[in-house]
């Protein structure tokens, strides 16, 4: 069964719709679905260690794979070494190979 | 054997405006890299990313000429993306939304592009291995 790939554009500390995608992916998951999440351009800087996450904490605790978009890490000057754990640099390629796995992908 | 994958991008900003389209451009890229077959359908501002007469403006404020300000105009960029396809003998496949572009005066496109409507996008979802949806806020 086809994994979802929910990517998130957005910066969680201006909207809360990037909340809601963390809850999608959970829910997900929890519906038994193979779940990734890939985070790009602002939706990025919640992974800088020391930044207040309690949503994504809830989703790296479901041990669901977070990506995070190396390209939109450096333009924000976010280093590899400065990720929380559970987060995984990685280039955009990593889209569409899941999109070549005929998985589902949902931009928000 | 490996069967060649067809994807399919569906895109909505207008140039000029937001990250989504450097993203989206980015993402076209890496999908011909991995020598994939691509299909993009732009709609409402997006339609103008091919616009043949976009042009490049001097910057007065900081004291640059046209050449030195070399203003990136996303129909250069996608004429760029047809032609790294074409050396990787993958296809770029780019419709325009016809409504959309009548609605903004922008028909002149570049070569490659042609107008379609939204049946082509169902059509390309139809035949591809997976879509993405790359909306505006």
């Amino acid at each position: 069964m086809p994994g979802y790939l929910l990517i998130e554009s957005r910066d969680p500390f201006e909207s809360t719709g990037a909340a809601r995608t963390y809850e999608l992916a959970i829910q997900l998951r929890a519906a038994g679905h193979d779940v990734a999440l890939f985070l790009v351009q602002n939706g990025v800087l919640a992974v800088r260690s020391g930044a207040r996450r309690t949503e994504l904490d809830k989703v790296i605790r479901t041990q669901i794979e977070v990506l995070a978009d190396d390209f939109s890490l450096r333009e924000r000057g976010i280093s590899s070494a400065s990720l929380i754990a559970g987060v995984q640099a990685t280039p955009i390629d990593s889209v569409v190979e899941r999109m070549n796995a005929g998985w589902n992908v949902l931009w928000h | 054997m490996t069967t060649k994958q067809t994807l399919t991008f569906v895109l909505m900003d207008a140039p000029f405006e937001s990250a989504r389209t450097t993203t989206a451009f980015r993402l076209l890229h890496a999908a011909l890299t991995r020598g994939c077959d691509v299909n993009v359908f732009a709609y409402e501002g997006a339609v103008a990313l091919s616009f043949a007469k976009q042009a490049q403006h001097p910057n007065a404020v900081h004291g640059r000429d046209v050449a030195q300000e070399d203003h990136p105009l996303s129909r250069n960029w996608i004429a760029s993306l047809m032609a790294y396809a074409h050396e990787r003998g993958a296809a770029l496949n780019w419709v325009n939304c016809g409504l959309c572009v009548d609605e903004r005066g922008v028909g002149e496109a570049i070569e490659g592009v042609r107008r379609g409507s939204p049946a082509d996008c169902w059509k390309m979802a139809q035949q591809s291995r997976a879509t993405l949806v790359i909306p505006t806020k």
